[in-house]
């Protein structure tokens, strides 16, 4: 028994070594998992508090991006706005209840911190579960996409941002509606590849990626990306290697908005009734 | 020793904020990143004892990834190069042996010491980092070109604030 202390003591500093890298490698499994606590990221109020105060200094430098972004959206929301007022004057169309016209609930939040240039990217914002966010919300910004809420502390969350190697979004080709998904290719901030899109489907430089709206997380039809480059894929078979250019500076974003579907509770219970809770 | 404690707590604060709130956006053409503050567990006597300074190196990693949003990765290259730091000090050890005391310091132990032991230190820790960060196969090359693109990046920073802020008084 003593020769065994004496082991242990003996190489005392290898075995802190150990212990302290295992509660490392618990501590990057915790933190992958799709939802974790609030306690382990930048959604935690004290580190939140911080990044803010620096936000607060950075805010005037980024002004006149901000400004120029939001006017653009007014000048964009004000011709959608006189489209519909046309198309107003037609019959709306019966089939839809009120419930699902305005089933969509648009937060506007703050980015107090922002990473594109990991590999696994994030993104603080200062709102949380006192504004009714909860995670898995989808999150859209003036020029499209931007991501889902992972976590949530009082008054901050942490988005998965599209830059997130893991994170998939579904989206579809606006010209033909055809189903695809969008993956970052975890190098450059401004491209994402477009993957299980059949061969047969026909894609050409400039057409629009939009979301496809099938998991209830985003709209359906906010911009995602342009179609950039098509290519022969030499591995797999059936799929063209297709690369996109995101609408979305993620650079340079500073507000956004959190999108809280109302009927998502129902649309996930029927999910898991008919057993496609994957999906 | 009492004043050596206190001035290695201002270090901390110091080297972790200029990290967190001015580095952190300094990145060249999105590929090669600073890690300054690895500066502060570099300059660490070097007769600290070796359990103490992994348990340092574990706070200064976790207070690095609570910023940066990556819980873990910092945490583990931390406490990998601390815990390798004495192997490297031994292998380097120069004719005469250390003298009694002696802080790590480009001005204490000279230039080409001081360069050999921080890109050893530095290329280990960006290594453990970025590798643990791009776990992926097919990222690679990628990786390693900003593992030394960074490596070169911070240890330029290294000896710039070295002869900035530790520049000889008395000689």
């Amino acid at each position: 028994m003593r020769q065994l202390f004496l082991f242990f003591y003996n190489y005392r500093a290898f075995f802190t070594f150990l212990f302290l890298e295992a509660i490392c490698g618990w501590l990057i499994i915790e933190n992958n998992q799709y939802q974790s606590s609030a306690f382990f990221n930048s959604a935690n109020s004290s580190v939140a508090s911080i990044l803010q105060f620096q936000n607060n200094i950075t805010d005037y430098f980024k002004l006149k991006n901000v400004n120029k972004d939001l006017a653009d959206e007014n000048a964009l929301l004000k011709a959608k706005l006189e489209q519909l007022k046309l198309s107003d004057s037609l019959a709306v169309d019966s089939a839809l209840t009120p419930e699902v016209i305005n089933q969509f609930e648009f937060t506007v939040a703050k980015v107090i911190n922002n990473t594109t240039r990991n590999v696994y990217n994030y993104i603080t914002i200062n709102k949380g579960t006192n504004d009714g966010i909860k995670p898995g919300m989808g999150v859209i910004g003036p020029r499209g996409v931007v991501g889902k809420i992972k976590t949530c502390s009082g008054n901050f969350s942490t988005i998965t941002s599209v830059l997130h190697f893991d994170n998939l979004i579904s989206s579809k080709l606006k010209k033909n509606g055809a189903f695809c998904t969008t993956k970052w290719n975890g190098k450059n901030p401004r491209t994402a590849n477009l993957i299980y899109l059949p061969k047969h489907v026909k894609v050409a430089k400039g057409d629009t990626v939009v979301t496809s709206g099938f998991n209830a997380v985003f709209p359906e039809n906010v911009m995602i990306g342009i179609v950039s480059n098509v290519r022969e894929d030499l591995q797999v078979e059936d799929v063209n290697r297709i690369t996109i250019n995101l609408s979305t500076d993620f650079n340079g974003i500073s507000y956004l908005y959190v999108v809280n579907n109302k009927l998502k509770p129902q649309l996930d219970s029927l999910k898991i009734k008919t057993g496609m809770e994957n999906e | 020793m009492n004043r050596g404690v206190v001035s290695y707590i201002f270090y901390f604060i110091v080297y972790l904020t200029a990290q967190v709130l001015l580095v952190r956006n300094l990145v060249l053409m999105n590929f090669a990143f600073c890690y300054i503050y690895i500066a502060f567990l570099l300059l660490i006597p070097l007769e600290i004892s070796p359990i103490l300074y992994m348990l340092i190196g574990f706070a200064t990693g976790v207070t690095t990834d609570y910023f940066y949003n990556t819980m873990g990765i910092h945490t583990a290259a931390c406490v990998l190069i601390t815990y390798l730091r004495p192997f490297i000090v031994r292998f380097l050890t120069p004719r005469g042996g250390y003298e009694q005391n002696v802080e790590p310091t480009l001005k204490s132990m000279g230039l080409e010491w001081f360069i050999v032991y921080s890109s050893i230190f530095i290329l280990i820790h960006h290594i453990a980092l970025f590798y643990i960060e791009a776990s992926e196969i097919s990222l690679f090359f990628f990786t390693f070109g900003k593992v030394i693109m960074s490596s070169l990046f911070t240890l330029i920073i290294l000896i710039v604030t070295q002869y900035l802020f530790y520049s000889p008084r008395k000689s």
